[in-house]
Protein backbone atom coordinates (compact mmCIF):
# COMPACT_ATOMS: atom_id res chain seq x y z
CA UNK A 1 0.00 0.00 0.00
CA UNK A 2 1.23 3.44 -0.64
CA UNK A 3 2.37 5.71 2.08
CA UNK A 4 2.14 9.59 2.67
CA UNK A 5 4.97 11.76 4.29
CA UNK A 6 2.58 13.45 7.17
CA UNK A 7 4.03 16.54 9.07
CA UNK A 8 1.95 18.06 11.44
CA UNK A 9 4.11 21.65 12.66
CA UNK A 10 3.09 24.28 14.74
CA UNK A 11 5.04 28.27 15.44
CA UNK A 12 6.49 26.65 18.88
CA UNK A 13 7.60 23.43 17.59
CA UNK A 14 7.37 20.40 15.30
CA UNK A 15 4.76 18.26 16.69
CA UNK A 16 4.73 15.36 14.69
CA UNK A 17 6.52 13.88 11.00
CA UNK A 18 6.20 10.42 9.66
CA UNK A 19 4.38 8.11 7.70
CA UNK A 20 0.81 7.48 7.12
CA UNK A 21 -1.40 5.18 5.45
CA UNK A 22 -4.40 6.99 6.22
CA UNK A 23 -5.57 10.58 7.89
CA UNK A 24 -8.49 11.87 9.47
CA UNK A 25 -8.70 15.49 10.13
CA UNK A 26 -11.22 17.65 11.61
CA UNK A 27 -11.63 19.79 8.48
CA UNK A 28 -13.51 23.18 9.49
CA UNK A 29 -16.40 21.76 7.30
CA UNK A 30 -16.83 17.94 8.43
CA UNK A 31 -14.16 15.83 9.19
CA UNK A 32 -12.34 14.70 5.75
CA UNK A 33 -10.05 11.51 5.85
CA UNK A 34 -7.02 11.37 3.19
CA UNK A 35 -5.62 8.23 1.29
CA UNK A 36 -2.37 9.11 -0.62
CA UNK A 37 -2.39 10.51 -3.97
CA UNK A 38 -5.47 12.50 -2.79
CA UNK A 39 -5.90 15.84 -4.88
CA UNK A 40 -4.35 19.01 -3.39
CA UNK A 41 -6.21 20.31 -1.27
CA UNK A 42 -6.24 23.34 1.42
CA UNK A 43 -8.56 23.39 4.31
CA UNK A 44 -8.92 24.83 7.66
CA UNK A 45 -9.29 22.29 10.57
CA UNK A 46 -11.09 22.74 13.91
CA UNK A 47 -9.94 22.45 17.00
CA UNK A 48 -9.88 18.77 17.84
CA UNK A 49 -7.56 15.14 16.81
CA UNK A 50 -6.15 13.98 13.88
CA UNK A 51 -5.82 10.16 13.33
CA UNK A 52 -3.40 8.78 11.53
CA UNK A 53 -3.00 5.01 10.47
CA UNK A 54 0.89 4.46 10.21
CA UNK A 55 2.25 1.68 8.21
CA UNK A 56 3.46 -1.51 10.33
CA UNK A 57 1.75 -0.47 13.85
CA UNK A 58 -2.16 -1.57 14.31
CA UNK A 59 -2.50 1.33 16.72
CA UNK A 60 -3.31 4.50 14.92
CA UNK A 61 -1.57 7.73 16.06
CA UNK A 62 -3.63 10.93 17.49
CA UNK A 63 -2.21 14.07 17.65
CA UNK A 64 -4.54 16.82 19.12
CA UNK A 65 -4.50 20.37 17.52
CA UNK A 66 -6.27 23.72 18.59
CA UNK A 67 -6.79 24.65 14.73
CA UNK A 68 -5.29 25.72 12.14
CA UNK A 69 -4.30 24.62 8.46
CA UNK A 70 -4.23 21.37 6.35
CA UNK A 71 -2.57 20.97 2.94
CA UNK A 72 -2.84 17.61 1.19
CA UNK A 73 -0.70 17.36 -1.57
CA UNK A 74 -0.30 13.46 -3.21
CA UNK A 75 2.17 12.07 -1.70
CA UNK A 76 2.68 14.91 1.36
CA UNK A 77 0.29 16.52 4.12
CA UNK A 78 0.91 19.39 6.10
CA UNK A 79 -0.85 20.64 9.18
CA UNK A 80 0.26 23.94 10.24
CA UNK A 81 -1.33 24.13 13.49
CA UNK A 82 -1.88 26.61 15.86
CA UNK A 83 -0.59 26.62 19.45
CA UNK A 84 -3.02 28.90 21.09
CA UNK A 85 -6.97 28.49 20.19
CA UNK A 86 -7.76 31.03 17.67
CA UNK A 87 -11.35 32.75 16.99
CA UNK A 88 -12.36 36.31 16.08
CA UNK A 89 -13.96 37.51 18.98
CA UNK A 90 -11.26 36.07 21.19
CA UNK A 91 -8.32 37.61 19.01
CA UNK A 92 -10.18 40.99 19.69
CA UNK A 93 -10.20 40.47 23.04
CA UNK A 94 -6.75 39.88 22.97
CA UNK A 95 -5.95 43.16 20.81
CA UNK A 96 -8.36 44.90 23.18
CA UNK A 97 -6.29 43.60 26.32
CA UNK A 98 -3.32 45.00 24.62
CA UNK A 99 -4.46 47.98 24.02
CA UNK A 100 -5.08 48.47 27.40
CA UNK A 101 -2.16 47.10 28.57
CA UNK A 102 -0.58 50.08 27.03
CA UNK A 103 -2.95 52.28 27.86
CA UNK A 104 -2.33 51.52 31.80
CA UNK A 105 1.02 49.74 32.27
CA UNK A 106 -0.97 47.97 35.38
CA UNK A 107 -2.09 44.82 33.99
CA UNK A 108 -5.63 43.18 35.65
CA UNK A 109 -7.73 41.28 33.40
CA UNK A 110 -10.69 42.70 32.30
CA UNK A 111 -14.13 41.10 32.12
CA UNK A 112 -14.38 40.74 28.19
CA UNK A 113 -10.58 38.85 28.17
CA UNK A 114 -11.27 37.03 31.22
CA UNK A 115 -14.73 35.73 29.29
CA UNK A 116 -12.75 34.80 26.43
CA UNK A 117 -9.77 33.16 28.34
CA UNK A 118 -12.46 30.92 29.40
CA UNK A 119 -13.87 30.07 26.24
CA UNK A 120 -10.44 29.59 25.30
CA UNK A 121 -9.85 26.63 27.77
CA UNK A 122 -13.25 24.93 27.33
CA UNK A 123 -12.11 24.68 23.68
CA UNK A 124 -9.16 23.09 24.50
CA UNK A 125 -10.87 20.94 27.23
CA UNK A 126 -13.33 19.46 24.69
CA UNK A 127 -10.39 18.93 22.39
CA UNK A 128 -8.57 16.73 24.85
CA UNK A 129 -12.00 15.40 25.89
CA UNK A 130 -12.96 14.11 22.54
CA UNK A 131 -9.13 12.09 22.32
CA UNK A 132 -10.00 10.59 25.38
CA UNK A 133 -13.29 9.48 24.31
CA UNK A 134 -11.86 8.42 20.88
CA UNK A 135 -9.27 6.62 22.53
CA UNK A 136 -11.97 4.93 25.49
CA UNK A 137 -13.88 3.57 22.47
CA UNK A 138 -11.12 2.14 20.92
CA UNK A 139 -10.56 -0.11 23.84
CA UNK A 140 -13.94 -1.20 24.69
CA UNK B 1 42.77 45.03 66.03
CA UNK B 2 40.60 47.08 64.05
CA UNK B 3 42.86 47.96 61.43
CA UNK B 4 41.37 48.62 57.73
CA UNK B 5 37.84 47.33 58.98
CA UNK B 6 35.88 49.36 56.13
CA UNK B 7 38.23 47.83 53.60
CA UNK B 8 37.32 44.15 54.97
CA UNK B 9 33.13 45.80 54.94
CA UNK B 10 34.16 46.45 51.42
CA UNK B 11 35.24 43.23 50.82
CA UNK B 12 32.75 41.29 51.65
CA UNK B 13 29.80 43.65 49.97
CA UNK B 14 32.35 42.85 46.80
CA UNK B 15 32.33 39.43 47.84
CA UNK B 16 28.37 39.25 47.92
CA UNK B 17 27.70 40.74 44.46
CA UNK B 18 29.97 38.36 42.71
CA UNK B 19 28.18 35.03 44.23
CA UNK B 20 24.95 37.07 42.27
CA UNK B 21 26.59 37.72 39.46
CA UNK B 22 27.91 34.28 39.51
CA UNK B 23 24.65 32.55 39.77
CA UNK B 24 23.39 34.76 37.44
CA UNK B 25 25.75 34.05 34.65
CA UNK B 26 25.36 29.95 35.32
CA UNK B 27 21.43 30.30 35.30
CA UNK B 28 21.59 32.55 31.83
CA UNK B 29 24.14 29.57 30.40
CA UNK B 30 21.75 26.84 31.14
CA UNK B 31 18.96 28.97 30.03
CA UNK B 32 20.73 30.30 26.53
CA UNK B 33 20.96 26.76 25.20
CA UNK B 34 17.28 25.92 25.94
CA UNK B 35 16.42 29.72 23.71
CA UNK B 36 18.38 28.67 21.15
CA UNK B 37 16.44 25.43 20.88
CA UNK B 38 13.26 27.36 20.41
CA UNK B 39 14.77 29.51 18.08
CA UNK B 40 15.14 26.93 15.54
CA UNK B 41 12.42 25.35 16.30
CA UNK B 42 10.32 28.04 14.85
CA UNK B 43 11.85 27.89 11.71
CA UNK B 44 9.80 25.67 10.04
CA UNK B 45 6.29 26.50 10.75
CA UNK B 46 7.48 30.20 8.95
CA UNK B 47 8.71 28.24 6.07
CA UNK B 48 5.68 25.54 5.20
CA UNK B 49 3.34 28.71 5.51
CA UNK B 50 5.86 30.82 2.94
CA UNK B 51 5.88 28.08 0.20
CA UNK B 52 1.59 27.04 0.95
CA UNK B 53 0.84 31.25 0.45
CA UNK B 54 3.67 31.02 -2.59
CA UNK B 55 1.35 28.16 -3.88
CA UNK B 56 -1.94 30.24 -3.49
CA UNK B 57 -0.69 33.82 -4.74
CA UNK B 58 0.61 31.90 -7.76
CA UNK B 59 -2.66 29.64 -8.21
CA UNK B 60 -4.47 32.94 -7.71
CA UNK B 61 -2.56 36.10 -9.09
CA UNK B 62 -5.58 38.12 -8.51
CA UNK B 63 -5.93 37.27 -5.29
CA UNK B 64 -6.07 40.58 -3.27
CA UNK B 65 -6.12 41.19 0.59
CA UNK B 66 -6.17 44.14 3.08
CA UNK B 67 -3.06 43.02 4.60
CA UNK B 68 -1.25 42.98 1.17
CA UNK B 69 -2.13 45.87 -0.04
CA UNK B 70 0.71 48.46 -0.99
CA UNK B 71 0.62 52.52 -0.22
CA UNK B 72 2.33 54.78 -2.73
CA UNK B 73 2.34 57.49 0.35
CA UNK B 74 3.72 56.64 3.81
CA UNK B 75 1.95 58.68 6.65
CA UNK B 76 1.38 56.55 9.44
CA UNK B 77 3.91 53.47 10.46
CA UNK B 78 3.76 50.95 13.18
CA UNK B 79 7.70 49.46 14.75
CA UNK B 80 7.19 46.56 16.45
CA UNK B 81 10.15 47.14 19.45
CA UNK B 82 11.23 43.93 20.77
CA UNK B 83 13.18 44.18 23.94
CA UNK B 84 13.74 42.41 27.22
CA UNK B 85 11.62 42.49 30.07
CA UNK B 86 14.18 42.18 32.90
CA UNK B 87 17.88 44.18 32.63
CA UNK B 88 21.50 43.22 33.55
CA UNK B 89 21.92 42.65 29.77
CA UNK B 90 24.82 44.79 28.85
CA UNK B 91 24.27 46.54 25.78
CA UNK B 92 21.03 44.34 24.40
CA UNK B 93 18.61 46.69 24.96
CA UNK B 94 20.09 50.12 24.13
CA UNK B 95 21.05 48.34 21.40
CA UNK B 96 17.98 47.97 19.85
CA UNK B 97 17.05 51.38 21.03
CA UNK B 98 19.47 53.15 19.35
CA UNK B 99 18.73 51.20 15.88
CA UNK B 100 14.79 52.26 16.61
CA UNK B 101 15.26 55.65 17.54
CA UNK B 102 17.27 55.92 13.81
CA UNK B 103 14.29 54.62 12.15
CA UNK B 104 11.93 56.53 14.22
CA UNK B 105 14.00 60.27 13.51
CA UNK B 106 13.95 59.23 9.68
CA UNK B 107 10.29 58.61 9.44
CA UNK B 108 10.02 61.58 11.71
CA UNK B 109 12.01 63.93 9.10
CA UNK B 110 9.79 62.26 6.23
CA UNK B 111 6.85 63.65 8.51
CA UNK B 112 5.64 60.58 8.94
CA UNK B 113 3.61 59.84 12.14
CA UNK B 114 4.52 56.48 14.38
CA UNK B 115 2.65 54.18 16.38
CA UNK B 116 4.61 51.83 18.35
CA UNK B 117 3.91 48.65 19.73
CA UNK B 118 5.67 47.55 22.78
CA UNK B 119 7.25 43.58 23.45
CA UNK B 120 8.83 43.50 27.08
CA UNK B 121 9.17 45.99 29.94
CA UNK B 122 12.17 47.77 28.41
CA UNK B 123 10.58 48.62 25.21
CA UNK B 124 7.47 50.01 27.19
CA UNK B 125 9.93 52.41 29.54
CA UNK B 126 12.04 53.62 26.46
CA UNK B 127 9.05 54.32 24.69
CA UNK B 128 7.46 56.36 27.85
CA UNK B 129 10.43 58.42 28.11
CA UNK B 130 10.26 59.18 24.02
CA UNK B 131 6.64 59.99 24.78
CA UNK B 132 5.99 57.88 21.44
CA UNK B 133 2.60 56.82 20.97
CA UNK B 134 2.55 53.09 22.33
CA UNK B 135 -0.89 51.34 20.56
CA UNK B 136 -0.31 47.99 22.28
CA UNK B 137 2.25 45.99 24.51
CA UNK B 138 2.97 42.63 25.72
CA UNK B 139 4.82 42.80 28.66
CA UNK B 140 5.65 39.95 31.26
CA UNK B 141 6.87 37.24 28.16
CA UNK B 142 8.69 35.22 30.72
CA UNK B 143 11.83 32.82 29.11
CA UNK B 144 9.48 31.01 26.75
CA UNK B 145 8.05 32.79 23.35
CA UNK B 146 4.26 32.04 23.78
CA UNK B 147 2.01 33.04 20.79
CA UNK B 148 -1.00 33.82 22.85
CA UNK B 149 0.54 36.72 24.26
CA UNK B 150 1.53 37.95 20.88
CA UNK B 151 -1.76 37.36 19.11
CA UNK B 152 -3.05 40.89 21.14
CA UNK B 153 -0.78 43.36 19.96
CA UNK B 154 -0.21 42.35 16.91
CA UNK B 155 -3.94 41.91 15.89
CA UNK B 156 -3.81 45.65 17.16
CA UNK B 157 -1.63 46.56 13.78
CA UNK B 158 -2.68 44.32 11.62
CA UNK B 159 -6.12 45.94 12.21
CA UNK B 160 -5.25 49.09 11.80
CA UNK B 161 -3.43 48.07 8.80
CA UNK B 162 -5.61 46.64 6.74
CA UNK B 163 -8.28 49.39 7.54
CA UNK B 164 -5.36 51.93 5.93
CA UNK B 165 -4.73 53.78 8.86
CA UNK B 166 -0.86 52.25 9.34
CA UNK B 167 1.10 52.85 5.66
CA UNK B 168 4.00 49.96 6.42
CA UNK B 169 4.95 47.97 9.47
CA UNK B 170 8.44 47.57 10.83
CA UNK B 171 9.86 45.33 13.75
CA UNK B 172 13.14 46.13 15.60
CA UNK B 173 14.80 42.90 17.47
CA UNK B 174 18.15 41.68 18.52
CA UNK B 175 19.21 39.23 16.04
CA UNK B 176 21.17 36.55 17.08
CA UNK B 177 24.27 35.80 15.48
CA UNK B 178 26.39 33.93 18.10
CA UNK B 179 26.66 33.91 21.79
CA UNK B 180 29.13 36.97 21.42
CA UNK B 181 27.66 38.82 18.81
CA UNK B 182 24.18 39.78 18.82
CA UNK B 183 22.78 42.67 16.05
CA UNK B 184 20.31 44.82 16.48
CA UNK B 185 17.83 44.35 13.15
CA UNK B 186 15.26 46.08 11.59
CA UNK B 187 12.81 44.50 9.24
CA UNK B 188 10.09 45.59 7.04
CA UNK B 189 6.56 43.52 7.95
CA UNK B 190 4.14 45.02 6.05
CA UNK B 191 3.69 45.30 2.69
CA UNK B 192 5.11 42.00 2.43
CA UNK B 193 7.79 42.58 -0.47
CA UNK B 194 7.82 39.95 -3.21
CA UNK B 195 10.66 37.69 -2.02
CA UNK B 196 8.21 36.65 0.80
CA UNK B 197 6.21 35.27 -2.48
CA UNK B 198 8.74 33.40 -4.54
CA UNK B 199 7.84 29.80 -5.67
CA UNK B 200 10.12 27.54 -6.88
CA UNK B 201 7.81 25.25 -8.86
CA UNK B 202 6.98 26.97 -12.52
CA UNK B 203 4.34 24.03 -13.59
CA UNK B 204 0.71 25.45 -12.48
CA UNK B 205 -1.65 23.63 -10.08
CA UNK B 206 -4.26 25.05 -8.25
CA UNK B 207 -6.00 23.24 -5.04
CA UNK B 208 -9.14 22.47 -4.36
CA UNK B 209 -10.03 24.96 -1.22
CA UNK B 210 -12.68 24.45 1.50
CA UNK B 211 -13.81 26.83 2.33
CA UNK B 212 -12.40 29.72 -0.06
CA UNK B 213 -9.17 30.70 -1.46
CA UNK B 214 -9.47 34.30 0.05
CA UNK B 215 -10.55 33.42 3.55
CA UNK B 216 -7.47 31.02 3.46
CA UNK B 217 -5.54 33.67 1.83
CA UNK B 218 -5.87 35.60 4.88
CA UNK B 219 -5.65 32.85 7.43
CA UNK B 220 -2.28 31.99 5.83
CA UNK B 221 -1.26 36.19 5.93
CA UNK B 222 -1.80 36.69 9.30
CA UNK B 223 -0.05 33.62 10.36
CA UNK B 224 3.37 34.32 8.38
CA UNK B 225 3.34 37.70 9.55
CA UNK B 226 3.00 36.19 13.37
CA UNK B 227 5.59 33.67 12.86
CA UNK B 228 8.14 36.12 11.66
CA UNK B 229 7.08 38.05 14.88
CA UNK B 230 7.56 35.01 16.91
CA UNK B 231 10.66 34.24 15.38
CA UNK B 232 11.93 37.86 16.31
CA UNK B 233 10.70 37.32 19.94
CA UNK B 234 11.99 33.69 20.02
CA UNK B 235 15.61 35.61 18.19
CA UNK B 236 15.60 38.29 20.92
CA UNK B 237 15.46 36.21 24.40
CA UNK B 238 17.72 34.30 22.63
CA UNK B 239 20.06 36.93 22.50
CA UNK B 240 18.90 38.08 25.65
CA UNK B 241 20.83 35.14 27.46
CA UNK B 242 23.57 35.01 25.57
CA UNK B 243 24.09 39.37 26.26
CA UNK B 244 23.15 38.51 29.66
CA UNK B 245 25.69 35.39 30.46
CA UNK B 246 28.54 37.72 28.65
CA UNK B 247 27.66 40.39 31.13
CA UNK B 248 27.83 38.86 33.98
CA UNK B 249 30.77 36.63 33.03
CA UNK B 250 32.68 40.02 32.93
CA UNK B 251 31.11 41.36 36.11
CA UNK B 252 32.55 38.48 38.06
CA UNK B 253 35.31 38.92 36.30
CA UNK B 254 35.84 42.44 37.13
CA UNK B 255 34.74 41.79 41.21
CA UNK B 256 37.34 39.30 41.38
CA UNK B 257 40.00 41.86 40.03
CA UNK B 258 38.42 44.48 42.94
CA UNK B 259 38.35 41.80 45.68
CA UNK B 260 42.15 41.19 44.64
CA UNK B 261 43.28 44.82 44.81
CA UNK B 262 41.22 45.25 47.70
CA UNK B 263 43.38 42.73 49.33
CA UNK B 264 46.28 44.05 48.76
CA UNK B 265 45.36 47.85 50.37
CA UNK B 266 44.15 45.92 53.43
CA UNK B 267 47.39 43.75 53.88
CA UNK B 268 49.69 47.08 53.38
CA UNK B 269 47.27 48.96 55.82
CA UNK B 270 47.89 46.15 58.14
CA UNK B 271 51.18 45.69 57.46
CA UNK B 272 51.98 49.43 57.98
CA UNK B 273 49.69 49.36 61.76
CA UNK B 274 51.95 46.95 62.66
CA UNK B 275 55.09 48.42 61.87
CA UNK B 276 54.14 51.07 63.39
CA UNK B 277 53.67 49.31 66.66
CA UNK B 278 56.68 47.73 66.73
CA UNK B 279 58.63 50.90 66.45
CA UNK B 280 56.49 52.61 69.14
CA UNK B 281 57.64 49.85 71.61
CA UNK B 282 61.22 49.60 70.66
CA UNK B 283 61.28 53.81 71.03
CA UNK B 284 59.36 53.17 74.14
CA UNK B 285 62.05 50.65 75.45
CA UNK B 286 64.84 53.23 74.17
CA UNK B 287 63.63 55.43 76.39
CA UNK B 288 63.61 53.27 79.47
Amino acid sequence: MSKMHVEVVSTEQLIYSGEAEFLVAPALEGEIGVYPRHVPLLTRIKPGVLRMTVPGSKEEVLVAVSGGMLEVQPTHITVLADTAIRGEDLDEARANEAKRAAEESLQHATDDLSTAKAHAALAAAIAQLKALDYLKKRVH
Amino acid sequence: MAVGKEILTKIRSVQNTQKITRAMQMVSTSKMRKTQERMRAARPYAEKVRTVMAHLAQANADLGHPLLARRDVVKRAGIILVSSDKGLCGGLNVNSFKRFYAKVKELQEQNVEIDVCCLGQKAVAACQRARLNVVASAVQLGDVPKMDKLIGPLTVLFKQYAEGELDAVYIVYSGFINTMKQEPTLEQLLPLTPQHMVVEHSHSWDYLYEPDAPSLMEFLVKRYLESVVYQALAENMASEQAARMVAMKAATDNAGNTIKQLRLVYNKARQAAITTELSEIVAGAAAV
